[in-house]
């Protein structure tokens, strides 16, 4: 497929996205890849989740994709690893008048699956393939060389933005995908990922791999694209966000939102904080107002509750500086609460809520 | 709550008490004059930098002559130990109290990468490289460079330290890796490519009649021709033909520094948080580790949220502030319902962070492990370092 199909395909995608959701209020409209980066373990994965569940409203497909390798989808959605191969894993968030929720489905992208597949598909290669596994060369093209796995990795995202359009035979498949959802590599790498066609493409001045490139970058750097970072509120991770929209900036690749994630309950307000922070509330107060709730205040409870909410207020005061500095990155910014007992499916079904609610979808 | 405990069910049912670990002596290690390298490692964001430095500090501080390589500290930790400009050179770090001596560098992979050339190579071949477009792409950009960059730093400075008696303990951070095992995998991928037939199939015009290579040798020509283009094969085979003298340098380093991770004077510490991912991720270290030989000394659980005072359980907060949300409306009485959900929220995350280290300690008993608490502010100077030094040591 050239990059006009494709991208004509995905126009057609988005017009009809357009219509079915005339009332909805998300900010991204014409977006049809997401890509979710941020600093590892800011709940990257996590949110590219909650985003497919959030985008799969009535008579949507998403599909959401992993190219690191985790099988992070797997354990999100408590299911056996994914293959490399399309699966539907889940019913998107149900929207709120009710209709049928639209579906969710997982690809895990392996760079050696990928290689084979490239190699079949444009290259009817037979014996060589083999030969080539004999050389070494599937080991050296997704290990060693520069900047091949990558390559092949967004290949395998931008081929999926078509595949089942184009294989497919029931008017289900012939759909496609609505959005895809990308669970990308961190922040400090996302750049590169998805400039590393256009670096190929500057290696390999002719060429098929350049002409795949070239349209995988024409892909990248379209409208259709956005690169969400998620962060938490904290220093070096709101650091790497500000660098890394700088140097998307700089390579052309388009920007999205920011996702501040895993945000502290915000239970006590300013004043409340501030009171705590200088030692000026009413001990006795406190306990009496426990009491009456029926909590018998023993020795040290007060203190040692007030001792608790004023490590709170030295880390909110923290979030709080951080959360200046994002909202000065000149992105559109949602927030995530932290959800105390851990995360399981319901729990990403309510963080899908919350960023379809706030118009991340 | 209810999810909380379904959750705990499996275990609770576990014959005995859950498991607990050995608690981890970090002073008897890292002042243990057999100890010469410490490497710290475990998946991103988890504090391995801070890990590496709070451990090479306290280890100063004790007495002993350290050298910490860093691999992408936090900007305002590196300005406060003076590491910030990138020299790819070990400077002594001001304000470290004792007898002993810190160090500290930043691993720049490029420049590093670029010294080896430039030391094993004449001028010219050395300029040739330095300029091919293959060169420049595996030298700033490849996925795996960084692992193989850190270990010949490590390399580099255990020479150093061996000659010149400059350190008696190297503190290694490591990369923050696509796959959390690249750095041990670095020297085994370099050598399984040089020893591969592709390799020749690269060298083969400067080295002799293409068929030698034997059957399928065409047939690949063919099809890399066909696939990334002529011009880039040539291009590759001149960086290979190049590179090829240097080759054998890396790979007898890099075997080098394997063995010498296998070293009784090594230990490694793998850092987690107490998350799933982590302690998976945390949970792979550990066994790959041990199947290669490597001396695990133990686990550090980093960040951990620090413990609720008293033992009001989080269902009695939680009911307490429903209680008083629904009586009379008052500022005290929100304050208190606001502080009665704080301590339920962090009752619950603390009881869930136990669950996790309990199901590790269940499946890898025999790893000593020590607990960090999660400070209130970011670590960014000698004495938050200090801090997490003395949290560390006190198990
Ligand atoms: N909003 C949230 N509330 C509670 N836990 C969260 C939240 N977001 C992420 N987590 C947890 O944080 C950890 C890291 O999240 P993950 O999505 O795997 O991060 P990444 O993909 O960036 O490494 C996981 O254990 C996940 O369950
Ligand atoms: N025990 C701790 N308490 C509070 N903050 C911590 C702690 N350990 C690490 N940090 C902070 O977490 C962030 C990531 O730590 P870092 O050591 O750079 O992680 P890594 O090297 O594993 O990526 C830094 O901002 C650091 O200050
Ligand atoms: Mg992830
Ligand atoms: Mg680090």
């Amino acid at each position: 497929m050239t990059p006009t199909t494709l991208l004509r395909t995905m126009d057609t995608a988005s017009a009809r996205t357009a219509n079915l959701e005339r009332v909805s209020k998300t900010d991204w409209p014409r977006v049809r890849l997401h890509v979710v980066t941020g600093k590892g373990g800011t709940g990257k994965s996590t949110v590219a989740a909650a985003l497919a569940l959030a985008l799969a409203s009535t008579g949507k497909r998403v599909l959401l994709c992993e190219v690191e390798g985790r099988q992070g989808i797997a354990q999100l959605f408590d299911v056996p690893p994914l293959p490399y191969e399309e699966r539907r894993i889940a019913a998107g968030l149900p929207s709120p008048d009710g209709g049928q929720p639209g579906e969710v489905h997982a690809l895990h992208i392996d760079a050696e699956s990928a290689f084979l597949e490239y190699l079949s598909m444009y290259y009817k290669l037979g014996r060589a393939g083999k030969a080539l596994d004999r050389f070494g060369v599937i080991e050296f093209a997704t290990t060693i060389a520069p900047g091949v796995r990558d390559v092949l990795l967004t290949g395998k995202v931008f081929e999926a933005a078509k595949t089942q359009r184009r294989k497919g035979t029931s008017s289900k498949d012939r759909l496609g995908y609505d959005a895809i959802v990308l669970d990308a590599p961190p922040t400090g790498r996302i750049t590169q990922f998805l400039n590393v066609n256009g670096e190929l493409a500057g290696l390999a001045k002719v060429g098929p791999v350049k002409a795949q490139a070239d349209t995988v970058m024409t892909l990248f750097r379209s409208p259709q694209t956005a690169v969400h970072l998620v962060t938490v509120l904290e220093e070096m991770p709101v650091q790497e966000t500000a660098d890394g929209i700088a140097e998307l900036h700089a390579a052309d690749l388009p920007v999205g939102g920011v996702i501040v994630n895993l945000v502290r309950p915000r239970d006590l307000d300013a004043e409340d904080l501030t009171a705590i922070t200088d030692d000026t509330v009413d001990h006795a107060a406190i306990a009496t107002e426990l009491a009456s709730a029926g909590v018998t205040p023993g020795a040290g409870l007060v203190s040692g509750l007030l001792a608790e909410a004023r490590d709170h207020a030295e880390r909110r005061a923290l979030e709080d500086s951080q959360r200046a500095l994002v909202n000065e990155m000149g992105t559109k910014v949602y927030e995530l609460g932290r959800i105390a007992g851990g995360l399981d499916l319901g729990a990403l079904y309510e963080l899908a809520g919350s960023l379809r609610e706030q118009g991340l979808a | 709550m209810t999810r909380d405990t379904a959750r705990m069910g499996p275990l609770a049912t576990a014959p005995g008490t859950p498991a607990t670990a050995a608690a981890l002596d970090i002073d008897a290690l890292i002042t243990d004059p057999t100890t010469h390298i410490l490497v710290c490692c475990g998946s991103g964001g988890v504090g391995k930098t801070t890990t590496s430095a709070a451990l090479a500090l306290r280890a100063a501080e004790l007495g002993r002559k350290v050298v910490v390589l860093t691999i992408d500290p936090a900007r305002r930790l590196a300005q406060s130990m003076g590491i910030e400009q990138l020299d790819n050179t070990p400077r002594p770090v001001p304000g470290v109290d004792g007898s002993g001596s810190l160090d500290a560098m930043m691993l720049d992979m490029k420049s590093t990468f670029d010294e080896v050339v430039l030391a094993q190579a004449g001028p010219e071949k050395a300029k040739a490289i330095l300029e091919n477009p293959f060169y420049i792409a595996l030298s700033s950009s490849f996925a795996g460079t960084q692992e193989y960059m850190a270990m010949e730093k490590l390399g580099q400075l255990h020479r150093d330290s061996q000659e010149q008696g400059t350190w008696d303990l190297i503190v290694v951070d490591t990369p923050p890796s696509r796959n959390a095992l690249d750095f041990l995998d670095a020297p085994e991928r370099l050598s399984s490519f040089l020893d591969g037939r592709f390799i020749r199939l690269l060298l083969a015009p400067a080295k002799g009649p293409a068929r030698v290579m034997g059957a399928g040798f065409s047939l690949v020509v063919n099809a890399l021709t066909k696939i990334i283009g002529a011009q880039v094969l040539t291009d590759l085979k001149m960086f290979v033909t190049a590179f090829d003298t240097l080759f054998g340098g890396f790979r007898q380093r890099a075997q080098q520094t394997y063995a010498l991770l296998q070293h009784r004077g090594t230990a490694f510490l793998v850092v987690a948080a107490p998350e799933p991912d982590a302690l998976r991720e945390a949970a792979y270290f550990v066994e790959r580790l041990t199947g290669d030989r490597m001396p695990l000394a133990g686990l550090v659980v980093n960040r951990a949220s620090p413990m609720p005072t008293g033992d009001l359980s989080a269902d009695a907060a939680m009911a307490a502030a429903e209680k008083l949300r629904a009586g009379q409306p008052g500022d005290v009485s929100e304050l208190t319902a606001g502080l009665l959900r704080l301590h339920a929220d962090r009752v619950r995350i603390v009881e869930r962070e136990r669950v996790l280290r309990s199901r590790f300690a269940s499946a890898h008993p025999g790893v000593a492990t020590a607990v960090v608490p999660a400070l209130a502010s970011d670590v960014h100077d000698l004495d938050g370092l200090r801090r997490v030094g003395q949290l560390l040591a006190d198990q």
